[in-house]
């Protein structure tokens, strides 16, 4: 997706140019579920065009702090800016944050796009439908045009024959592939992927990790939760180590996945790696 | 009295006027009370899960109102003892050619209202039954919850509903005989008032049952094919019930059987 793909609304509040933004930028997020603490005082931070991968062992927070980045969890303490803006909250004359409106919520998802492990493609849409539905209802694009853009995204990710398929008619990789482009579908100027390719059979993991590949070439900001740790060398700028809902470590893949500093990354690699 | 075979066959086969109109009124009460219980049990479930508490208590109080008190007590309430009480008198409503007598207009009215009730914990559990992640999907697009709903949850939890609400449906058919108790003439008071005039009490219920059990069984060929379309359209897997199933087994209220059997297709 080029930076051109920015959707008109977007240039309201952008006040900076793209370059040297920062998508990301959370410092002392905590989370609890209960009485387990989730995020323990988590501080991120990810540039325009950046590729990050955050690994870890299950249970370490990193799905949670990604389901934060849009608001699908709420934050417990800290604050949490995504696109320039604080994301879910408002910050009221005393500067307490009060829970945003659902419709600036939803409007602040438009920009993120987010690609689930399970899919979680409409089943009762064709492919084409699935990517057009929310250009159509959210962007209010026209209906022809929003298909004909469907259509473009499909031939991206190399589906172009299956656009009038049901996801139930598709391959598990060929639906991931459908779901990166329903997110595309949006403009996005941030992805996450939740754990993309844990749901695949092994056969149909490269395929995806492909279309991901692309669009980080492409220059998509994106924050890539995963254990596919040939990715993380071939494609990451950074790769944040998570443990105990902690960021331990972070660094470039060399660093990190090569001469971790930290014991508990070295476990963890060396539990990935055999 | 011995049994009649000429009387019954000239009852089943030259029905009188009267018995051919309360058919045919049985059907449509049924349909026109079905089709308001399903939107108002769809109102119902949404104000259910609704975030605000004014909403759920309000439907909540409804089902549990409904559901507690018996058909026939509603009916008289709401035709006989609203307008004894001077509330409201479902007078005869002319819609062009169409005259509507009261007690029809109160039937339906009962029907539906009690329906909904009904119609409103299916669609409530259709609902629920959606994948948690869908609703995640359209959010993480920026559609807002009513979107959701509408593009998103609706359109799958209403296959869930379609082999229940064809099973309310059926039971709905049925059920549009209690309201022989307001003086609706309906299929069942009409052979009643058949036999107050004939005596021919055996053969004539018989006769009315045959004529149910026509009416229940068109139905759940309509209804099949209803479900075969519904499958052919999604590529996704839709419970299909064989026809032998549907006809002998799951009572009313039951919802066809989804059995293991179905469950072990579905996967």
């Amino acid at each position: 997706m080029t930076p051109a793909g920015k959707t008109p609304d977007a240039d309201v509040e952008g006040t900076q140019s793209r370059a040297g933004t920062l998508a990301v930028e959370g410092t002392g997020i905590h989370k609890w579920f209960g009485p387990h603490h989730v995020l323990d005082d988590v501080s991120l931070q990810v540039a325009s065009g950046e590729v990050v991968v955050i690994i870890g062992p299950s249970g370490s927070g990193k799905t949670t702090l990604l389901r934060c980045l849009n608001h699908l969890e709420r934050i417990d303490r800290g604050r949490l800016l995504v696109n320039g803006h604080l994301i879910g909250y408002r910050e009221n004359a005393r500067g307490e944050l009060r829970e945003d409106s659902e419709a600036e919520i939803a409007r602040q998802r438009r920009e993120i796009g987010f690609v689930f492990q399970h899919f979680n493609l409409f089943p009762h849409l064709t492919a084409e439908q699935n990517i057009a539905l929310a250009p159509v209802r959210v962007r209010k694009a026209p209906r022809a045009q929003a298909l004909d853009e469907a259509r473009r995204l499909l031939a991206r990710v190399g589906l172009d024959d299956k656009r009038g398929s049901f996801p139930g008619q598709l391959s598990g990789g060929q639906r991931q592939r459908v779901a990166i482009a329903r997110a595309l579908a949006m403009r996005p100027r941030l992805m996450l992927f939740d754990e993309a390719t844990s749901a695949l059979d092994p056969e149909m993991v490269g395929e995806v990790l492909a279309v991901m590949r692309e669009l980080a070439s492409d220059g998509m900001t994106m924050i890539v939760v995963s254990h596919e740790m040939g990715f993380a060398r071939g494609v990451a700028d950074r790769v944040v180590m998570m443990d105990a809902g902690r960021i331990i470590e972070a660094g470039p893949p060399a660093q990190v996945l090569d001469s971790p500093a930290h014991e508990r990354t070295q476990a963890f690699l060396s539990k990935v790696l055999h | 009295m011995t049994f009649d075979w000429s009387f019954l066959a000239h009852l089943l086969f030259h029905p009188p006027g009267s018995f051919v109109q309360g058919a045919i009124r049985t059907i449509y009460l049924a349909v026109i009370a079905q089709a308001l219980g399903v939107a108002l049990g769809l109102l119902l479930a949404l104000w259910r899960r609704s975030r605000r508490l004014p909403l759920r208590v309000l439907a909540g109080g409804y089902i549990w109102l409904v559901r507690g008190t018996p058909l026939l007590v509603q009916a008289v309430i709401i035709y006989d003892g609203s307008s004894a009480l001077g509330l409201y008198s479902f007078g005869t409503l002319s819609v062009g050619p169409v005259s509507v007598p009261g007690v029809v207009q109160a039937g339906i009215v009962t029907l539906a209202l009690n329906e909904g009730a009904y119609m409103a914990e299916i669609m409530r559990a259709a609902i629920d039954s959606v994948d948690k992640g869908q609703a995640e999907a359209a959010a993480s697009l920026g559609l807002r919850r009513r979107q959701a709903m509408r593009h998103v949850i609706l359109p799958q939890a209403m296959r869930v509903v379609i082999p229940p609400l064809g099973n309310e449906f059926n039971n709905m058919l049925k059920v549009t005989s209690l309201l022989s108790v307001i003086g609706l003439q309906e299929l069942f008071l009409a052979a009643q008032d058949y036999n107050s005039a004939t005596f021919r009490t055996f053969e004539i219920f018989l006769v009315t049952a045959v004529y149910y059990i026509v009416m229940t069984t068109a139905w759940s060929l309509v209804q099949a094919a209803i479900e075969r379309r519904l499958q052919a359209r999604g590529g996704d897997v839709v419970v299909s019930v064989p026809l032998r199933q549907r006809l002998f087994s799951g009572g009313p209220g039951g919802g066809p059987p989804i059995g293991a059997e179905q469950l072990r297709g579905a996967r």
